[in-house]
């Protein structure tokens, strides 16, 4: 990728430890990679990798035990990492990167109104009067496909596909320029799965957002995806376009995540990754696969660098130096 | 073969000698609902009308959205809700005729695999109490034969060192192992029949395969008979020799496996089959075709066929009238949907 395709989002060594009883665990530890506008990338991995602590890193939506937290984060031209954080709040969050939590359905005030609470992310953040604000909510429910008399009804009315929409509404209410979207087809049925993909599809396309996807789906990720990022272990082991990503993936730990998914429409007999992944509390010094690594050999011992390919792939892996 | 309600089983054809294991006859499962605590409002048809016939042995997978009464059918076959009309059939014995002690023994002949491992196993007690507490209700009273029994059971989940495990409680476990305890508690009875309600659907997708392997090891190992409850079509294929499609409390579509995915004829089939993606780039290129619309209430399903106000195939004047009957369209391979009703000349 050239200089002049990464302009909306640069992450650069972003490290984010959390200091528990047992040690310090290294959830975020050096990641980077890169978002162009209008692009969406997706962050896949495992459960317990880090992906939603580095979408809660980029958010900067932290907890209190928090061990180190650096790097830099470029928003454009700013790095929002300097940002302190009452204007990390007033400038960035909502207005610029919104994000959609996991099991943001079921988070929905249940006692406020659908409406109201939509409206209110462009009440607080755009300081747009509440008449003006429910016109936006409004606007976004046409998005989104939620019928607007569901403007006054509250959470329980409605079903889980709705209410995965009112979420969506929500984070876009604001048309921040990145959105953030954590596992957010993970609770649905296959019907409004597909539907939730359509719809954030159409959502790009018109309303020219980016989207970071995080999910440990990876079927369902390749219908959004322009960019895919494999996450392992607290680190970005790949990172490629989803064509090439889809075809043919690099990392070792890629290869066997594609092959660990039952496919529909092929006969291939599906693997399965034998071991698990490492403890965050004290990762292996040298590359954090090389345990379960079926093309292991002495270098891997060592941290392995992220190798930049010629067709401007990344893999973090000693078997492309 | 023949039974009183019509031959709906698909595998009848190759076990027409046998008695089958399990025979879901005209079952119908309705919860009542009540307004202010005892006045009557209608009943919830989450089960309506399904037959469908097991063989020991055979792995059979039941796909459908959440509400549409797979579980409910699930916890019928249980023992745990009791069928408003039409009656289960489990190794001869009559739901409807079975009470108390009976009905004890009827469920220690089932194992059940819940979807959610972590909640399903309770975080104060060890594994070995876990696994002990099935045995123990059912009268095994020798602790040594118990722990045997135990110890064989985690090496066929392949859950070792066994010895390490037992004093070990579900938290120190990962989600794949939490599983395996899950199958282990439901194989400890040596049940003939193996009801899996999502077993992989909280999992990751590198455990989830192995799950399923096993889940088909032990199948084979033990002669079980298998149902797979499932909304998730690319793992059937890995699986079941049979599958169901059931919607709004009905079954709309059986068949063998490869032919249901081959060539599904239902509507709502096509639907579901089309909303499932393989992972290819392409994909973010085109937008699905997906039904519009919800499913149904099951209080007030809509009269004829229940998919007709979304199905994009639907015959007005028919399909929003008459409930469709069961068509065979290939040995095996029988649908509920006017489209394949040779007599109307639709087809």
């Amino acid at each position: 990728m050239d200089a002049t395709n990464n302009d909306l989002l640069m992450v650069r060594g972003l490290r984010l430890h959390f200091q528990t009883r047992k040690g310090v665990v290294q959830a975020v530890d050096g990641v980077d990679f890169d978002l162009s506008r209008n692009q969406a990338t997706v962050v896949i991995g495992e459960s317990g990798c880090g992906k939603s602590s580095l979408a809660k890193a980029i958010l900067r939506l932290l907890p209190r035990n928090i061990n180190t937290y650096d790097g830099e984060v470029w928003l454009r031209n700013e790095n929002i990492m300097e940002l302190n954080d009452e204007s990390f709040r007033r400038d960035i969050r909502w207005k610029k990167i919104s994000m959609v939590p996991q099991a943001a359905m079921n988070a929905l005030n249940p006692v406020m109104r659908i409406g109201d609470q939509v409206a209110e992310p462009a009440m607080v953040h755009l300081g747009l009067n509440k008449k003006d604000a429910l016109a936006q909510a409004l606007r976004m429910f046409e998005q989104v496909g939620v019928p607007a008399d569901f403007l006054h009804r509250y959470a329980f009315e409605l079903s889980g596909g709705m209410r995965q929409r009112a979420a969506l509404a929500m984070s876009l209410v604001t048309l921040p320029d990145l959105v953030i979207l954590d596992e957010p087809t993970s609770a649905l049925d296959v019907l409004t799965q597909a539907n939730i993909m359509n719809l954030m599809k159409r959502v790009k396309k018109e309303l020219d957002t980016s989207f970071i996807l995080i999910t440990h789906d990876i079927a369902t990720s390749s219908e959004l995806a322009d960019n895919v990022a494999v996450m392992y272990a607290g680190q970005i082991v790949e990172v490629s376009d989803a064509r090439r990503f889809f075809r043919e993936p690099l990392h070792p730990y890629s290869q066997k995540l594609m092959a660990s998914v039952p496919r529909l429409r092929e006969t291939v007999e599906p693997d399965f990754i034998t071991g698990q992944p490492p403890s965050l509390l004290n990762p292996p010094t040298g590359c954090r696969f090389a345990d379960r690594c079926p093309a292991r050999f002495d270098r891997c011992d060592e941290e392995p660098p992220t190798v930049v390919r010629g067709d401007g792939r990344k893999v973090k892996c000693w078997l492309y130096v | 073969m023949s039974n009183s309600n019509g031959d709906t089983s698909p595998q009848a054809h190759a076990h027409s000698d046998e008695q089958p294991l399990l025979q879901i006859q005209d079952l119908h499962v309705w919860y009542e609902l009540k307004r202010f605590g005892f006045g009557h409002a209608g009943y919830v048809r989450a089960v309506d009308g399904v037959n469908f016939d097991l063989q020991q042995g055979e792995a059979m997978a039941c796909v459908g959205e959440s509400g549409c009464g797979k579980s409910s059918l699930m916890k019928t076959i249980l023992g745990l809700n009791r069928p408003t009309k039409g009656d289960v059939v489990f190794d001869n014995q009559k739901l409807t005729e079975t009470f108390g002690e009976d009905l004890r023994l009827y469920r220690a002949k089932i194992g059940y695999v819940q979807q959610d491992p972590f909640g399903a196993l309770p975080p104060f007690m060890s594994i070995q109490r876990i696994l002990e507490e099935p045995l123990i209700i059912n009268g095994m009273k020798d602790k040594n034969a118990r722990v045997e029994r135990i110890k064989k059971t985690l090496e066929e989940v392949k859950l070792t060192p066994v010895e390490e495990i037992l004093p070990k409680f579900p938290h120190m476990l990962s989600g794949g192992q939490q599983q395996r305890v899950v199958i282990a508690r439901a194989m400890v009875m040596e049940p003939k029949l193996l009801v899996a309600d999502e077993p992989v659907s909280m999992l990751d997708a590198s455990v989830r395969v192995e799950i399923l392997r096993l889940l088909r090891n032990l199948q084979e190992t033990h002669d079980l008979a298998v149902i797979y409850i499932t909304h998730d079509l690319s793992t059937v294929r890995y699986f079941s020799e049979y599958i169901f499609v059931m919607y709004a409390g009905e079954v709309i579509e059986i068949a063998k496996m490869e032919d249901l995915l081959k060539d599904p004829k239902h509507p709502y089939t096509l639907a579901l089959l089309e909303a499932s993606s393989d992972p290819n780039a392409d994909n973010a290129l085109v937008m699905r075709e997906v039904p519009r619309g919800e499913p149904p209430s099951l209080v007030n399903p809509p009269q004829g066929c229940r998919f007709n106000p979304r199905c994009p195939k639907v015959m007005p004047g028919l399909c929003d009238v008459k409930e469709p009957p069961n068509f065979l369209v290939a040995p095996g391979h029988r649908v509920a949907c006017w489209l394949y009703d040779e007599a109307s000349g639709a087809h």
